[in-house]
């Protein structure tokens, strides 16, 4: 579906290789997790996608996007607002700023079907509240002609997922949709977000910075870092056996529960990187413990290691070695962890 | 007062009420709020803080934690109880003494961008505190200032930069350093790592751990991280709109929780293992923290729990050392039946304690 995708940002910094070669695919009803820290490009990546990106200073210079088939970069901007909104859609990680403060939540949800199921304002009202009720908000008929400021961050991130699903859309495309929102609201965005799909067969591209969350969501992940797809591979795979240095961090550095007491977090050394400034070689280089002299000095190669399992590593081999050689060595604290993951 | 040798902070019934008025004779003339309107942010919370622990505070937004934290350093005045620290009452100190015990207090902010003055140079941030208390004695600012940005990981030359030249994570070892500039002996950190990414997150915390080890520090962790908290913290408080409801080990606390709220808090976090993931079963609260002002009646839970009777609505439960140690408020469990499930599936209603609610509102 995305080929060679490649955006990039012209600063007075120079050029900012914000994505820089992303390609996958994503079938009817997958979910595809792409993670990585800010600046790793996965926004840029999904506001590519839905042709988001502002000209200048952005331009997505290479790559393909096919969406059922249509190309989407070959698409005039009236065809691109004919698609947007009604066959992929978006939810945003702010739900506090994502909703117009001085307009009706009616007026937009309403909206929505208005403009692209040709809807009279009767039926949208409708379809609206009904879609609302969909998402879990109660008493909806009369929540609707509230204003954005009288819902909770919740219940307003309920009111953009709504809006974004109003049209059965195909694709959904969900930029940390939980990140500012508490735990307990979390798991319910989630769950919900896992019953749509279930329910409507949709496609669904989740963004996020937390493991925890692509954990149970996905069939597959990307792991993105300084606009490059450093690890691309099904989700059980990704997280039993990590073929990169820097997806193998990042899974250590999250707390865990099997920790033993009073030992020290791993910790990925040094900061992310300065996407305008991105060192020679391999751009995690400086930050990886087992960079030797080649990866200083040369770009690494993206490496296959299983069917849909890819790693951009000079030593991706040996790293996915590594792993599989730490999963079998016995763990005797799985059954524990089972019962109570955090215990 | 049960402070002990062990004790450092102890805090007594503290209470933190915002009155955002209504209920009076002209506003019920002026068609204003009926009822008088008071935000329970903290209300009533007794907790005892230990030397060299870190003690993790956790809760959703709203819950209170943030000014539970700004409360003990009157950063936020308190409006009822006590704080007590070495003997003192901190709540009730002149503002000349509360300066004086600053020195030993200290707070480290969750917005590492907003909690430095962009026009001061890092060395001038650090430094200022020194300054203040006159701690140099009459020695090297300079020196002091550039040691203490080495004790937290950053470059000694740096002093002459400004903060928008560091990254997020580098700007929080920056106001660690200067909470560290007074040798305070207790830091309340105020969601330390949440503005950060992942792999900051875990450089922060164990720079914060190994502060702790060597300058013997104790801190109130505040965080609505579980993971995180599980990991810094040695005994974990919940609170819930104003009020702490479970207290206790945080090993105890994460493998056993007692109250069903910090039950559904922990089967709330996603955990980084698909396998494990797809095993678990959740406890998905209905709705949302209710809103602070004029909280439900009886315990503030009682409008989300699963477990919620009719008595839940009048009783507002007591924190009760359930198992030793182990803390919770709620009256449907007991020293002798701590399992709330089996309490409920064996039809038992009303076995802790609690003190009825009187009438509403103060």
């Amino acid at each position: 579906m995305v080929n060679d995708l490649k955006t990039y940002f012209q600063t007075e910094d120079g050029v900012v290789k914000a994505v820089d070669g992303i390609t996958f695919t994503l079938a009817k009803g997958e979910t595809l997790g792409i993670v990585g820290e800010s600046g790793s490009g996965k926004s840029v990546t999904n506001l590519s996608i839905m042709r988001l990106i502002p000209e200048p200073p952005g331009k997505i210079v290479n790559g393909d996007i096919r969406f059922d088939g249509i190309d989407v970069r070959a698409l005039s901007i009236d065809d691109v607002r004919r698609i947007r909104g009604k066959r992929m859609a978006m939810i945003f990680q702010d739900p506090m700023t994502s909703l117009n403060p001085f307009l009706k939540i009616s007026t937009q949800l309403m909206e929505v079907t208005e403009l692209h199921l040709g809807h009279t304002k009767e039926q949208a009202r409708r379809h609206a509240i009904k879609m609302l009720e969909t998402v879990g908000i109660p008493d909806a008929k009369n929540r609707i002609d509230g204003y954005p400021h009288e819902f909770s961050g919740g219940m307003r991130q309920r009111v953009m997922i709504a809006m974004a699903l109003s049209c059965d859309p195909e694709l959904l495309i969900a930029d940390e949709p939980t990140t500012a929102l508490d735990v307990t609201i979390q798991a319910q965005i989630l769950e919900l977000i896992k019953d749509l799909k279930a329910r409507m067969g949709t496609s669904v591209i989740l963004i996020t910075h937390d493991l925890g969350v692509v954990a149970g969501m996905t069939n597959k992940i990307i792991v993105m870092y300084a606009g490059k797809v450093f690890e691309q591979a099904p989700t059980r795979e990704l997280f039993a056996t990590p073929a990169n240095p820097y997806t193998k961090g990042l899974l250590k550095s999250v707390p865990d529960p099997a920790h033993e007491e009073g030992t020290e977090l791993y910790q990925i050394p040094g900061l992310p990187p300065d996407v305008a400034h991105l060192p020679p070689g391999c751009p995690f280089s400086p930050r990886c413990e087992r960079a030797e002299n080649v990866c200083h000095r040369e770009f690494p190669p993206f490496v296959q290691i299983n069917e849909n399992h890819w790693s951009l590593c000079h030593f991706a081999k040996e790293v996915y070695a590594e792993s599989m050689r730490e999963r079998t060595a016995p763990n005797v604290t799985e059954a524990q962890i089972e019962l109570n993951p955090l215990a | 007062m049960n402070e002990n040798g062990n004790t450092l902070i102890s805090l007594q019934n503290l209470q933190v009420h915002y009155d955002l008025g209504g209920g009076t004779l002209i506003d019920r003339i002026t068609g204003g709020s009926r009822v008088r309107r008071v935000v329970k942010a903290v209300d009533g919370v007794n907790l005892d803080i230990k030397r060299g622990e870190t003690l993790g505070l956790v809760g959703e937004s709203g819950c209170g934690k943030s000014t539970l934290g700004k409360a003990i350093l009157r950063l936020t005045e308190p409006t009822g109880g006590q704080v007590f620290y070495g003997g003192k009452d901190l709540a009730h100190a002149s503002s000349s003494e509360m300066r004086e015990q600053r020195k030993n207090l200290q707070m480290i902010f969750q917005d590492p961008y907003a909690s430095l003055n962009p026009r001061m140079t890092v060395g001038q941030i650090i430094a200022e505190p020194i300054r203040t208390f006159n701690l140099s004695n009459g020695g090297n600012i300079e020196a002091k200032v550039q040691d203490l940005m080495e004790t937290v990981g950053l470059n000694r030359r740096f002093t002459k930069r400004y903060p928008h030249e560091f990254s997020g994570g580098q700007r929080q070892r920056i106001g660690i350093a200067r909470a560290l500039a007074v040798d305070p002996k207790f830091i309340v950190a105020d969601e330390p790592i949440s503005a950060l990414d992942v792999s900051i997150q875990a450089q922060i915390m164990n720079l914060m751990e190994r502060l702790q080890r060597e300058k013997n520090l104790t801190y109130l962790f505040i965080s609505h991280d579980l993971r995180a908290i599980r990991h810094v913290a040695d005994r974990v408080a919940v609170m819930y709109l104003g009020k702490i409801v479970e207290l206790g080990e945080a090993k105890t606390v994460y493998a056993e929780p007692l109250m069903p709220y910090t039950k559904a808090l922990i089967s709330a976090v996603p955990i980084p293992d698909p396998e494990i993931e797809a095993k678990r079963e959740r406890i998905i609260l209905k709705g949302d923290v209710p809103s602070p002002i004029n909280p439900p009646s009886g315990c503030h839970f009682n409008t989300r729990c699963p477990y919620a009777i009719a008595e839940c609505r009048q009783i507002d439960p007591s924190l009760v050392e359930i198992k030793p140690k182990h803390y919770a408020a709620c009256i449907r469990i007991s020293p002798e039946r701590p399992h709330i499930d089996e309490n409920a599936a064996a039809g038992l209603g009303v076995v802790g304690e609690g003190t009825p609610e009187i009438k509403k509102g103060s």
